[in-house]
């Protein structure tokens, strides 16, 4: 016993809609990760945390 | 600014009112986006502080959505309008590919994506004028004073203009002169630009019940309001080129270009409608095509300044 796939028509009409969505939800990813690395790695992250510090201290 | 269309021929093959990820990319207005992403690029790079190139892409990216988030929500709300005027019948909304509460879902949605992410990226005042640009683009201006004024085009110019501001404010984490000014150059180029537009466009805003001044107030008038803006204007244009973010370039370009622009205004001005008529508005049409080369050279010349800059050569 198994599944078939069968793909039904609306897979076929909506393709574009889905590859559409999902590359611009894998560019999100790239750009949030990015952001996050240039943020650490130009030391933004460490000013804000350094500060935050001190002020608990 | 100026509507956009875009191409959903590519489509064609596809189940009929099936939207697909280009009808919806149509809602952000591409062409507007465009002219956004230029000017916010130029306000960026101008200011006097540097910002990491890969903060810079995303803050325009994300001024460029929030400006197309504004662009759906103009579509939503006017879907009658849309639907009634030749030019924008074949626009998602009223073409049957998009439902307009989609449009609507999809505005507010990109509006606050755009605001959260630019706050994030670089700092909250950019952030806040871009949340300001939008609630003004899709509030002030569309819902309010597009069917109320035939001054709709002035104010609501206001909310092309704010994209080289959002820019500086990204850099700079303020609002300063120049960036007021690049705000102002924008904000009086767009009466003369989308009123000569509207002289040779024999568009159908009556039967629609948007109060063009072409409609309300005849061409004769609109054409002596193209001519005052163009005064106002020119001014603002030269006395740029004296703040930080001027230069030779720069003076010599707004010189130039304020003086054809001057003279392109007073030609329109002096013109009777019937011969505008005779040689199929070929003056009116050419003083469009250079507002567009007007604000496009003013940028322009902005950021070689601001290229040049480094190596001892832009500025004064």
């Amino acid at each position: 016993m198994g599944f078939e796939n069968v793909e039904h028509e609306l897979h076929k009409r909506r393709s574009s809609r889905n590859i559409g969505v999902g590359l611009t939800l894998v560019a999100f990813i790239a750009i949030v990760f990015g952001l996050t690395m240039v943020k650490i790695t130009s030391g933004g992250l460490e000013a804000t945390i350094s500060n935050a510090t001190q002020g608990e201290g | 600014m100026t509507d956009a269309s875009f191409d959903t021929s590519a489509n064609n093959n596809t189940h009929p009112g099936e939207a697909q990820f280009g009808d919806y990319f149509a809602l952000l207005k591409p062409r507007v986006m465009s002219l956004v992403v230029f000017t916010a690029l130029v306000g960026l790079i101008a200011a006097p502080v540097s910002v990491h190139p890969f903060i810079a892409f995303c803050a325009v990216l994300f001024i460029a959505v929030g400006g197309g988030a504004s662009g759906a929500l103009n579509m939503w709300w006017d879907a009658d309008i849309d639907a009634v005027m030749k030019r924008t019948t074949s626009r998602p909304i009223p073409s049957g590919k998009v439902e307009p509460r989609e449009a609507m879902a999809l505005g507010l949605a990109l509006s606050g994506f755009a605001v959260i992410m630019l706050g994030l990226a670089s700092n909250w005042i950019a952030a806040g004028l871009l949340a300001f640009t939008i609630f003004f683009y899709a509030v002030i201006y569309t819902m309010w004073l597009k069917r109320w004024t035939p001054q709709n085009i002035v104010i609501g110019g206001a909310a092309g203009a704010f994209p080289p501001m959002i820019g500086w404010a990204v850099a700079t984490g303020g609002v300063s002169v120049e960036s007021v000014l690049m705000f102002m150059l924008i904000f009086m180029w767009t009466p003369p630009h989308f009123w000569a537009l509207a002289l040779f466009m024999k568009s159908d805003y009556k039967e629609a019940g948007v109060p063009m001044l072409t409609v309300t107030h005849g061409r004769k008038v609109t054409r002596a309001h193209i001519l005052v803006y163009t005064i106002l204007l020119a001014p603002l244009a030269i006395g740029t080129g004296l703040t930080s973010i001027g230069g030779p370039i720069y003076m010599t370009t707004a010189v130039v270009l304020n003086a054809m622009f001057l003279w392109g205004a007073v030609k329109i001005w002096r013109r009777p409608e019937e011969a505008a008529e005779a040689d199929k508005y070929r003056v009116e049409k050419s003083f469009f095509g250079l507002s567009l080369l007007y604000l496009f050279l003013h940028f322009g010349a902005i950021l070689a300044e601001a290229a040049l800059r480094p190596y001892g050569l832009g500025g004064w």
